[in-house]
């Protein structure tokens, strides 16, 4: 009952951010940069302005439809280089072991030693502001997971008979990682990919919210909260939105997550929470 | 005797962690093309430049740069700052016991209030209190941290005027309480959930059917024989949850405006004050070690069945 | 000793609840065992042997649950007895040891603490009082230099060393009845016996009855008085251990006696085959009409398909279900 529910309800958030996002052209009602109009500032949320506008007139409501496009952009792409080089390095690391099995320890070991926000922020501080930059700062720092679980579930499959008859027929090393041992581990790596993706929309907001995400005027959750922040006694609705926005959409990832791994991982229900 | 070598041994062991990191902090400055260039901005002068670069050592080649780098930190001297011309290492121990305060304040309020409520939800899953804890959790674990905190703020600051909205005014509790708190949501509800899960595991264990053989109550089940062992298993997610604790620190010490090191990273990211960012993360970084390496000597007082052998 | 006996069980029944449908997982189950007496259960796993040790001591969990029936334990019921009232009996009156040495003593607690709780549980004792019990405890179980293994945790003992502790907790009240569930399947050849015996002198001492259960019907034999044979949920002989060896009545039974290996003879010598029952035990869901054995029985005929047998009762005593029983 329960595994359903979340399924479901985690499902439906996500699916509607996503639509959101590709029909915001088409829902919103203003344009979310050019139609500033200092006459409309801070109106609070009504008829004209469902949301409200902001102190530059803008209309809240069509920012966060717009604000959704790079929260799932960066959450999705983020996601998915983390789960390439996780993938990548755990597989490959517990399948031929050795010294690259080592370097990769390693290498996790650092990632787990730098607090991954923090790394980002660093990587922000380097390469300036941007889409692009948060896709590669978010993309670089929060693979280590991944990684341990594909390297250990590499290194328990690697000993199975019908792996070693692969190797017997000749198959290429990179042939049997793709095609016998990737198969057996996406379960767990699906599961942790979505609510990875949850953490990345909180990661994005989080970098946005410092000044270091997407460049202004553009929308973002996150950067809409940090010009809230100046505004909070004057219009508080400012602040609602956006952070809503940003709580069903991680909501959502995260009951989704859980549900999948319900499914996909059940034997790691009892142990992870 | 054995607690010593231990302690030694696992120091040893940091050692090639810590190098590697501050080496990655380094080339992500200092040889990444283009990084240091952009943090002149274009209006110098040449010729500014060129003797700024000169006076911080940055014509030297990197690796030159980087033995003195090392050199530099063993002696504890993370640098000068490029924006208060004041040594990194006295901007960060004066940012050092706030952040220590916002921290801890934190994982306590989580621990205290996160376990028990993970322990009250498993011991009728499925249950009014349970799904009510689980929803919570999974809430807490969704909510954006400094979103969280400007709520906070408005509710309790501005709204019931109970709290100072932010600052760090005497270091006194009534300022601590909101940035505290709005820390120590996500891992509250993480160890909740963790609790929950190890709590309903180890009732299926063996010795569980033991103890209520024995004509115990559950309660006292629960209090004698499933709290160590579930304790065990929460110690490790607590020492994993002081990395993400300190780098939404950053987040949460700039919305209140709280004077730690995580606001010192953000401030010194924004103006491009190179070594003060090195510093602070590589402080962030031996904390974070240091941290966890206690909780494994924690885990010897815990579980008998570790060793330090 | 006074006539009544410790515990009759009467037509129990367990059922299991998968979420749709609800099964018997043991049903008709009846007998007796009188005070100071020594009774076995006897069967493959999953016959339900176990689960019906776990409902005479109140612990039986969902799924399971017991269905219908009497438990009789010192003249009183106590099937519906309220929690409280059955945890005053569990431990104290009832006590009950497993399987698993490795596994069913807490890990993180010394072993002198696991056997002082039964004196703070139900004799009123202080921890202090308690802790001086339990190193008494552990002497009696023949444990060497008890006052110092008391601090031991459990992996720092032997599996032998572990079900000792698991007897001291179990003796530790004097209760008046003992389960006990494979107590030395987990253990070495050597250690088995010696646990068995000590198990059997300290009972015999204390006047303390065993319930043994177990797959071995040779050790059951060896130890208890009475044996009964469980197949598929159901009791199908109860005899005194000398006859059920000598004449076993139910071919399920003797198809046990002839699979066991007998000193000196051809067989053990390796001239001969064992003997083996034929077919596998049908899963709970799965159960075959009439007599539950049938699909395996030499002997079976229509009626053995059609018909679950009564209770025979045998002129030389105990009890017998089968239509063609020897």
């Amino acid at each position: 009952m329960k595994l359903r529910a979340n399924l479901i309800i985690g499902g439906a958030l996500f699916a509607l951010a996503i639509v959101v996002g590709l029909l915001a052209p088409w829902l919103a009602h203003t344009d979310p940069v050019m139609d500033a109009n200092l006459l409309n500032a801070e109106e609070p949320p009504g008829w004209t302005w469902w949301f409200g506008t902001d102190d530059q007139g803008r209309d809240i409501y069509s920012r966060v439809l717009y604000g959704a496009r790079v929260s799932l952009t960066v959450g999705i792409v983020s996601q998915l280089i983390n789960s390439v080089i996780g993938v990548a390095l755990g597989l490959s690391a517990g399948y031929w072991g050795g010294w690259w099995d080592d370097v990769v320890n390693a290498l996790t070991n650092v990632m787990l030693a730098i607090p991954s926000l923090i790394f980002a922020l660093a990587i922000m501080a380097v390469l300036g502001p941007g889409l692009t930059s948060l896709l590669i700062a978010l993309g670089l720092t929060n693979w280590s997971y991944t990684c341990r679980i594909a390297r250990a579930s590499a290194l328990s499959l690697r000993s199975q008979g019908y792996v070693q008859a692969a190797t017997v027929l000749g198959y290429g090393d990179l042939r049997i990682m793709i095609t016998q041992l990737l198969p057996n581990m996406l379960g767990p790596i699906v599961v942790i990919a979505t609510l990875g993706m949850g953490s990345a929309v909180l990661s994005e907001a989080a970098l946005s919210f410092l000044g270091l995400g997407v460049r202004p005027p553009f929308p973002s959750w996150g950067s809409m909260l940090s010009d809230a922040r100046d505004q909070i006694t004057t219009a508080p609705w400012l602040s609602v939105f956006p952070g809503l926005a940003i709580f069903l959409t991680v909501l959502g990832l995260n009951l989704l997550g859980d549900g999948l791994r319900d499914i996909l991982d059940p034997q790691s229900r009892s142990r992870r929470a | 005797m054995p607690m010593l070598s231990f302690l030694i041994r696992r120091l040893l062991q940091t050692i090639p962690t810590v190098l590697a990191v501050v080496m990655l902090v380094f080339v992500l400055f200092s040889v990444v093309p283009g990084s240091i260039a952009s943090t002149m901005s274009d209006d110098v002068d040449p010729q500014v430049e060129l003797r700024l670069k000169q006076q911080l050592g940055l014509n030297d080649p990197v690796y030159v740069r980087f033995g003195k780098y090392i050199a530099k930190l063993a002696t504890g001297d993370f640098g000068t700052s490029f924006r208060t011309r004041e040594p990194v290492t006295t901007m960060i121990a004066k940012r050092a016991w706030p952040t220590l305060q916002l921290i801890f304040s934190a994982m306590a309020f989580s621990v205290v209030v996160g376990v028990p409520l993970g322990f009250v939800a498993a011991l009728r899953p499925g249950g009014l209190v349970d799904s009510a804890a689980m929803v919570l959790a999974v809430s807490g674990l969704s909510i954006a941290k400094f979103w969280l905190g400007l709520v906070l703020m408005y509710l309790f600051a501005l709204k019931l005027g109970w709290l100072p909205s932010f600052g760090y005014g005497d270091g006194s509790l009534k300022y601590l309480l909101l940035p505290a708190v709005t820390l120590g949501v996500s891992p509250m509800a993480l160890f909740a959930r963790t609790t929950r899960a190890a709590v309903l595991e180890i009732m299926t264990a063996d010795f569980v059917r033991t103890a209520r053989s024995k004509g115990m109550s559950e309660t006292r089940v629960v209090k004698w024989h499933v709290t160590r062992n579930a304790l065990v298993i929460i110690l490790t997610t607590v020492g994993l949850q002081f990395g993400g604790l300190m780098g939404q620190a950053v987040v949460v010490e700039k919305l209140f405006s709280w004077p730690g090191i995580g606001s010192l990273l953000v401030d010194s990211v924004l103006q491009r004050d190179i070594p003060a960012v090195q510093g602070s993360i590589l402080v962030v970084v031996l904390a974070f070690l240091a941290i966890n390496l206690l909780i494994d000597l924690l885990y010897g007082v815990i579980d008998p069945r570790i060793r330090y052998a | 000793m006074t006539g009544a006996p410790l515990l009759e069980v009467e037509d129990l029944r367990i059922d299991l609840d998968d979420g749709s449908r609800r099964v018997a997982a043991a049903e008709s189950v009846s007998f007796r065992i009188d005070r100071g007496e020594t009774f076995g259960l006897v069967g493959e796993s999953g016959c339900g042997k176990s689960i019906t040790a776990l409902a005479l001591i109140g612990l039986l969990r969902p799924p399971l649950s017991i269905g219908a029936g009497v438990i009789r334990f010192d003249g009183r019921e106590i099937q519906h007895l309220s929690a409280a009232a059955q945890r005053n009996l569990r431990g104290n009156r009832i006590a009950m040891i497993f399987q698993e040495p490795m596994t069913a003593l807490n890990p993180v607690s010394p072993v002198g603490r696991q056997i002082a709780e039964m004196f703070v549980l139900h004799k009123g004792k202080s921890w202090r009082e308690a802790n001086q019990l339990a190193v008494e405890a552990l002497g009696n179980v023949r444990v060497p230099a008890p006052e110092r293994r008391v601090h031991d945790y459990p992996h720092q003992l032997s599996g032998g060393m572990r079900q000792r502790v698991m007897i001291a907790i179990a003796l530790a009240c004097g209760p008046d009845l003992l389960i006990a569930d494979e107590p030395t399947t987990a253990l070495d050849v050597t250690v088995q016996a010696e646990i068995i015996e000590l198990m059997r002198n300290l009972c015999a001492e204390r006047g303390t009855a065993i319930l043994m259960i177990s797959h071995d019907l040779g050790l059951v034999a060896n130890v208890c008085r009475r044996v009964a044979v469980m197949y598929a949920g159901r009791i199908v002989e109860e005899r005194g251990s000398a006859d059920i060896f000598r004449a076993p009545s139910h071919p399920y039974t003797q198809g046990l006696v002839d699979s066991l290996p007998r000193l000196g003879s051809r067989a053990a010598l390796g001239r001969n085959r064992l003997k083996e029952i034929a077919g596998v035990v049908p899963a709970i869901s799965n159960f075959p009409d009439g007599c539950r054995f049938n699909p395996r029985c030499a002997r079976a005929t229509d009626i053995c398909r059609t018909l679950v047998p009564t209770a025979d009762f045998l002129e030389a005593g105990g009890l017998v279900r089968c239509h063609h029983h020897a």
